[in-house]
């Protein structure tokens, strides 16, 4: 059973840092959308939205003319950090991260514009600062709307399959999640270990999903 | 307080166009904005409070000049140190009434814990007979409770101003007439001066000490204000 916790490890630590990364980017660009008001926000809002329509190989495919070894990115990375996210959990991360930013953003700038404006007025007047405006009246007001949002993109980088397997490729023990696991066992014919692999994934996921659900009764209901 | 104000302001909502126009210079610790609603009273408020950025104009409050499109002073909300009194009272749903008026105290980015003991805290809670609720959520509260919050609130952060946006709006009559005794004692108490906006001609009987009279954007001479106001009800 080795292999098998072995990935989910790796599954466990890619969605991770992937929610941790749609925390920041996810939170900031639905605040942004929320907010601010500028020329071509609806088409930033849908070309922001691809990632949950696009078949992961083609993002994957993205990614790979993006920070592949050929590309301008992936040579400047190489060259002057010395880093190659190609066949790395790294790039697995990032992967996991583009697929999953829909799920965050787009809840967050609807918690966000859910904010009466007023509460926000009335924190300026009694002297409260832009930034403590923020994370004293908005931010918790809109929070149980992002938290939602960031754990299911937790369950839907831990699923992550087509982009993971296009950018990092499947090396046991180094780039091998748990759901790309269960297509290698299945094709060599390890029904037993396909099984093991599936029922962990499916408890994961179920007990993300209930975390979900009840932190925002009826938003996911109703999807 | 000396308030002395000349503010325009263009509002476009699809074809109908607003304007708010309002000259006005006034002495007293008991103004009221009377008009009907839809008058721009709010608007005013705002200007007053730095919630709305006024086209051009200025605004200067005892001599302190808040705001002034010429010379390019648009001092934010935060520095203005008046307290606004809206019209629902804006308490923060996620704090309980005791953080909502601690509020002011706590600086940076976080929110007073909810066991948080402040003397001006306490002061203010029993001044306004909240101790009781002190642990409790807005949404827990009735109308007068609310109101008191909202006003402790308010009054902690000592302001040189109080500006009140329909105050008794939201509660039923015989608690209106209740709590504007309350405020009327309060204000003769403390001698915090007072803006009050209104639609309400029982609150000019009550408060109109100067009354300001104002309909579609403009303030109007009073009997033609109390005109309207009696044409609209």
């Amino acid at each position: 059973m080795e292999p098998a916790w072995t990935a989910l490890g790796l599954s466990l630590k890619v969605a991770g840092w992937a929610t941790l990364i749609n925390l920041v980017l996810g939170v900031g660009v639905g605040y942004l959308l929320a907010r601010a008001r500028f020329p071509g926000r609806d088409v930033l809002d849908t070309f922001l939205t691809l990632p949950m329509v696009l078949p992961p190989t083609v993002l994957g495919y993205y990614l790979l003319v993006a920070i592949g070894r050929k590309s301008w990115l992936g040579t400047w990375l190489r060259e002057s950090l010395g880093v190659n996210l190609i066949f790395t959990w790294q790039g697995a991360v990032i992967a996991a991260s583009i697929v999953a930013f829909p799920l965050v953003f787009k809840p967050a700038r609807a918690a966000f514009e859910a904010v009466d404006g007023q509460l926000e007025q009335a924190a300026r007047v009694l002297g409260v600062s832009e930034v403590g405006v923020f994370f004293r009246v908005t931010l918790p007001l809109a929070w149980r709307g992002i938290l939602a949002g960031l754990l299911l993109a937790f369950a839907r980088a831990m699923g992550e399959f087509g982009a993971t397997l296009m950018v990092a490729g499947s090396i046991p023990g180094k780039t091998q999640t748990l759901s790309v696991a269960v297509y290698e066992a299945v094709q060599a014919g390890q029904d037993d270990l396909a099984a093991t692999l599936v029922l962990i994934t499916s408890m994961a996921c179920v007990v993300v999903l209930l975390s979900a659900g009840r932190l925002a009764p009826g938003r996911i209901a109703n999807r | 307080m000396r308030i002395d104000l000349e503010i325009r302001k263009e509002l476009r909502s699809g074809p109908r166009v607003f304007r708010l126009d309002v000259r006005l210079a006034t002495q007293g610790q008991r103004v009221v904005i009377f008009g009907p609603s839809g008058s721009g009273k709010s608007l005013t408020l705002k200007a007053i409070a730095g919630l709305m950025r006024p086209d051009e104009g200025h605004v200067r409050l005892d001599g302190t000049t808040v705001f002034d499109s010429g010379a390019g002073v648009n001092l934010p909300p935060q520095a203005r140190g008046v307290a606004y009194l809206f019209q629902d009272y804006a308490l923060f749903p996620h704090l309980t009434v005791r953080q909502n008026v601690g509020f002011v105290l706590a600086r940076g980015w976080l929110n007073p814990r909810s066991g948080e003991i402040h003397e001006a805290v306490d002061y203010w809670l029993a001044a306004f007979n909240l101790q009781d609720v002190a642990h409790q959520f807005p949404v827990e509260l009735s109308g007068g409770q609310r109101q008191r919050t909202a006003l402790a609130r308010a009054l902690v952060a000592r302001p040189r101003a109080l500006l009140l946006d329909e105050p008794f709006a939201a509660l039923d009559p015989a608690l209106r007439q209740r709590m504007r005794v309350e405020l009327d004692e309060l204000q003769t108490r403390l001698g915090v001066p007072m803006i009050i906006i209104t639609h309400d001609p029982e609150d000019v009987a009550a408060f109109g000490e100067q009354v300001l009279c104002m309909n579609e954007g403009q303030v109007v001479p009073q009997a033609q204000g109390l005109l309207s106001v009696g044409l609209a009800a």
